[in-house]
């Protein structure tokens, strides 16, 4: 079985984000990035299948800048076998990211391919639906477990208030939520050997996909500020405070 | 507070400050490349801050215990050393002869600050793993070499230096453990050591004690002690573990801080004798045992500039949060207040600390640096000169650095207030912790002698010389560069240049005729030494700051050079009249004056 995993390259999760000031994106000049978490998740079960004899092959994809070498070198270092590179120096939205998958799928032909649910810049939370509906393949989403019967797949899913337990097809799509692991730390041994391990470059063009954006972000703003708050002294006057405030009838 | 690795700093240090780059991706270490630096940094980062970090505290409370069956470690050390060493960090510099990555000393040197950051109880035991694998690499025979170093290098076994007895600490000429030849290559040691530094714990299924001793037929004094390996169970031919050697711990130390490590009193032979093996030859063993020592001594001096980190991310996060007052000028409504990192006297302490931890790191990795250089140049003489860069550089990075270690730990409790004295705020530790610095591996004082007495004759001064010839370039470098802010740089380093030339050439023209004179101010003389040292790798990361713009990391670098130049070089010309002043003061009082 191989096992694709696509990895993103996002603002590191600890650095606090600035919007730039003409309220276009977020400021990344200078910024520490790393892999998405949700896609490091996915790597790691791919990995764990590997060294359970299921999966034969890991392959990590980063479609981004040039730097995204850097993520797909952590996925490499972590237990990934090769990875592909698809550089573009473009935002590339969920959807053409989606077909850009879809094109790599169709080269590699894995029997499954595993993203983070969501990344954690754009929380769009789209790319690997997108990517199952072009494929026509089975998708389980936000996966906690994954386990094999014979041929299909057992994916327990979190849902609101509970568990779900799907049988899926393969080939599948699976994104991965936050509970389906612990991701490793890569060790110094597997970082040198990452290096040795072979990375394809390739473009969107050579999977037929233009990235011209179709959204239009209008602007891009800061939270609110917190305000100071204040003690109440008595239910009657906290209960008359957020009346005030409007946040109860 | 939790402890974040500051790699891009290291990263910058390392390459553009230290030199790291002019050994990168080429000769040995040729798939050595920015990137893979960065990786190696930000997953050992990882485990520092996710793994260790949340132990020190618990490990200082707690602290190690002596059991019936041995030491027992702080809650979670074990599992911690386990990930450590599944993470394979214990092989980043060794050989790959044994297992080795083959990595420079001075990555691995930033490697042992995230430790000693994140856990200084905890970090001592990489430190002295380390050296063991140094000494055996450098001077163990074949068969010592194949038994022992693969396990030590992956951090299987855990390594200990057994120097100091109650009578012999800072003077091994008194050193009486014994060490009796058995006819069959083996020795049987007996005697007791003491404040030996994970002497016995549970994290690692063997430990090889190196141990000095004398021979029965052994001259008097230090040319007299041999080194032997001591482990703590006895290694069969196939490499597998046979008997309980007679080497145990019987004690250990109540102290001030690094509860987390345990210090141990250890005795040998107290059932006939431990058995052991010679390291290197007869009558040789303080040679070896200063390999190991050396390294040693710079990955204190390393810890120094890790106790400082810590403190200064901790304090620096408590200024920003603590309000109190405003600044001058302000109107604000009545009961509102400013966070203290408004004050300038509360900058001055956030920029001190600042500046000095990156002033000690910038020497500490320039020393590996050049001892990566001392066994990896690319010619003889380029390795000749590494080597003497090396040796004059090790007292200045041990002394100044774990000085500094404790004078930023000092200032990171000022800085909290009262809470600082407070143990719940965790400042108060880094500041205890910080305290043995100064004295273990060579007190501090030892160190200064050895800079004055040994180091700077080396060459017959041109050592010295040579550094404080580049170190005028840096500064002539940073006056021509047509930069307001490198131009005062520039001057100010000039200036402490000045001043230690002239202390130099006092030591100088001093060592022979008037020693106790030199002995005197060798203390001064070193942290002036290591002042303008500073001010100098400061200046080297300013003059490549200054070529970027709108990178808030370079920009912290060129001002942080700044204050340095403005608070801190100026203090050296200070110290030039101590360090040069004479012994006759310091002797106008006898023994008995001193207390009248
Ligand atoms: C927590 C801890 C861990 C340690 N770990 C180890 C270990 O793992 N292995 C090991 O072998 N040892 C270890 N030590 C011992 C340590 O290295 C010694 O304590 C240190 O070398 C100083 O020796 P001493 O304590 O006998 O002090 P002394 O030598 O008695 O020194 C007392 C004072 O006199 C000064 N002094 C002494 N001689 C001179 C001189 N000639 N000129 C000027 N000043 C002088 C010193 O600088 C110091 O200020 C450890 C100690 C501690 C506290």
């Amino acid at each position: 079985m191989k096992v694709l995993v696509p990895v993103k390259r996002v603002v590191d999760y600890n650095v606090k984000i600035r919007v730039k000031s003409d309220q276009t994106g977020v400021d990344l000049a200078n910024v520490k990035m790393s892999m998405n978490p949700f896609d490091e998740i996915a790597i790691e079960e791919a990995v764990r299948l590997k060294e359970a004899g299921k999966a034969t092959e890991v392959v990590a994809v980063s479609i981004g800048v040039a730097q995204s070498t850097e993520t797909i070198r952590t996925a490499l270092a972590m237990g990934a076998d090769r990875g592909i590179l698809v550089k573009s120096d473009e935002t590339v939205e969920p959807l053409n990211v989606a077909k850009i998958l879809k094109g790599i799928v169709e080269a590699e032909k894995p029997d499954l391919v595993i993203l983070g649910k969501q990344a954690i810049d754009d929380d769009s939370n789209q790319t690997g639906q997108m990517l199952a509906a072009l494929l026509g393949w089975a998708q389980g989403t936000f996966a906690s477990k994954i386990e094999f019967d014979g041929d299909k797949i057992l994916l327990t899913r979190e849902i609101d208030g509970g568990l779900q337990t799907l049988k899926l097809n393969m080939p599948t799509i699976v994104t991965a939520d936050l509970r389906l692991n612990e991701p490793r730390y890569a060790s110094l041994p597997n970082i040198m050997k990452a290096k040795k391990k072979p990375i394809d470059e390739k473009t969107p063009a050579d999977y037929g996909v233009d990235v011209k954006a179709r959204l239009e972000v209008l602007k891009v703003t800061e939270p609110p500020q917190r305000q100071a708050g204040i003690k109440v002294e008595s239910v009657e006057q906290l209960v008359s405070k957020l009346k005030e405030a409007g946040v109860i009838g | 507070m939790t402890y974040r690795a500051p790699v891009r700093d290291m990263a910058f240090v390392l390459q553009e400050v230290a030199g790291l780059g002019s050994l990168a991706g080429k000769g040995d270490f040729a798939e050595l490349t920015p990137d893979l630096i960065e990786a190696v940094l930000e997953e050992g980062a990882k485990l520092a801050g996710d793994v260790l970090a949340p132990l020190n505290k618990s490990g200082d409370h707690e602290g190690a215990r002596l059991e019936a069956d041995g030491v027992k470690t702080a809650k979670g050390f074990r599992e911690a050393y386990a990930r450590w060493v599944d993470g394979g960090w214990g092989s980043l510099a060794a050989s790959p002869e044994f297992g080795g990555q083959g990595l420079p000393l001075a990555l691995s040197t930033a490697m042992q600050e995230m430790w000693n950051a994140a856990n200084m109880g905890f970090g001592l035991c990489p430190i002295l793993s380390q050296g063991t694998v140094e000494a055996l690499t450098a001077h163990g025979t074949e068969e010592q070499k194949r038994l022992y170093l693969p396990k030590l290098v992956s951090g299987e076994w855990t390594g200990t230096m057994n120097l100091t007895e109650p009578q012999a600490g800072s003077d091994l000429n008194a050193l009486k453990a014994k060490a009796v030849p058995q006819g069959d290559g083996t020795y049987l040691i007996t005697g007791t050591k003491i404040f030996i530094t994970y002497g016995d714990h549970d994290m690692a299924e063997n430990i090889v004690h190196l141990v000095l001793a004398r021979l029965p037929d052994a001259p008097a004094g230090t040319k007299g002690i041999s080194l032997f390996l001591v482990p703590k169970f006895l290694v069969h031919a196939d490499g597998s573990l046979g008997a309980r050697n007679d080497a145990k711990c019987v004690g250990l130390e109540e102290k001030l801080g690094i509860h987390g490590s345990p210090t141990c009193v250890m005795s040998y032979g107290d059932n006939g004798g431990a058995i052991g093996t010679l390291i290197g030859q007869e009558n040789k063993g303080l040679a070896c045992m200063f390999t190991m020592m050396n390294n040693a001594r710079l990955l204190v001096g390393t810890q120094g500039v890790a106790v400082a980190e810590r403190a200064y991310q901790h304090a620096l996060a408590y200024a920003t949060e603590r309000k109190q007052g405003r600044s001058i000028g302000l109107t604000l409504a009545p009961g509102e207040m400013e966070p203290i990192v408004v004050h300038p006297d509360v900058r001055r302490m956030l920029f001190t600390m600042k500046s000095l931890t990156e002033a000690s790191r910038s020497i500490c990795y320039a020393n590996a640096v050049a001892i990566d250089r001392a066994h990896h140049g690319a010619t003889p003489a380029e390795r000749a000169e590494g080597q003497a860069r090396a040796d004059l550089l090790t007292p200045i990075a041990k002394s100044f650095s774990t000085d500094i270690g404790c004078e930023v730990a000092s200032i990171g409790v000022q800085i909290h207030g009262g809470m600082g004295f407070i143990e719940e705020t965790g400042a108060a530790q880094y500041y205890r912790d910080a305290r043995i610095l100064p004295i273990y591996e060579g007190t501090n004082g030892i160190q200064a002698i050895d800079l004055v007495t040994r180091k700077l004759p080396l060459g017959n001064g041109a050592v010295v010389k040579g550094f404080i010839a580049e170190m005028r370039e840096t500064a002539a470098k940073a006056r021509g560069a047509n930069h307001e802010c490198l131009a005062l740089i520039g001057a100010a380093l000039d200036q402490g240049l000045d001043t230690l030339d002239k202390a130099t050439d006092w030591m100088l023209a001093r060592l022979k005729s008037a020693t106790d004179d030199c002995l005197a101010g060798a203390s001064p003389y070193l942290r002036l030494f290591g002042t303008v040292a500073g001010g100098h790798f400061l200046a080297l990361g300013a003059l490549v700051a200054a070529k970027a713009e709108g990178d808030a990391f370079l920009a912290a670098r060129l001002a942080t050079a700044r204050f340095y130049a403005v608070q801190q070089l100026p203090l050296a010309e200070g110290l030039l009249a101590p360090a040069t002043a004479g012994a006759e003061t310091l002797y106008a009082l006898d023994a008995e004056g001193l207390g009248a």
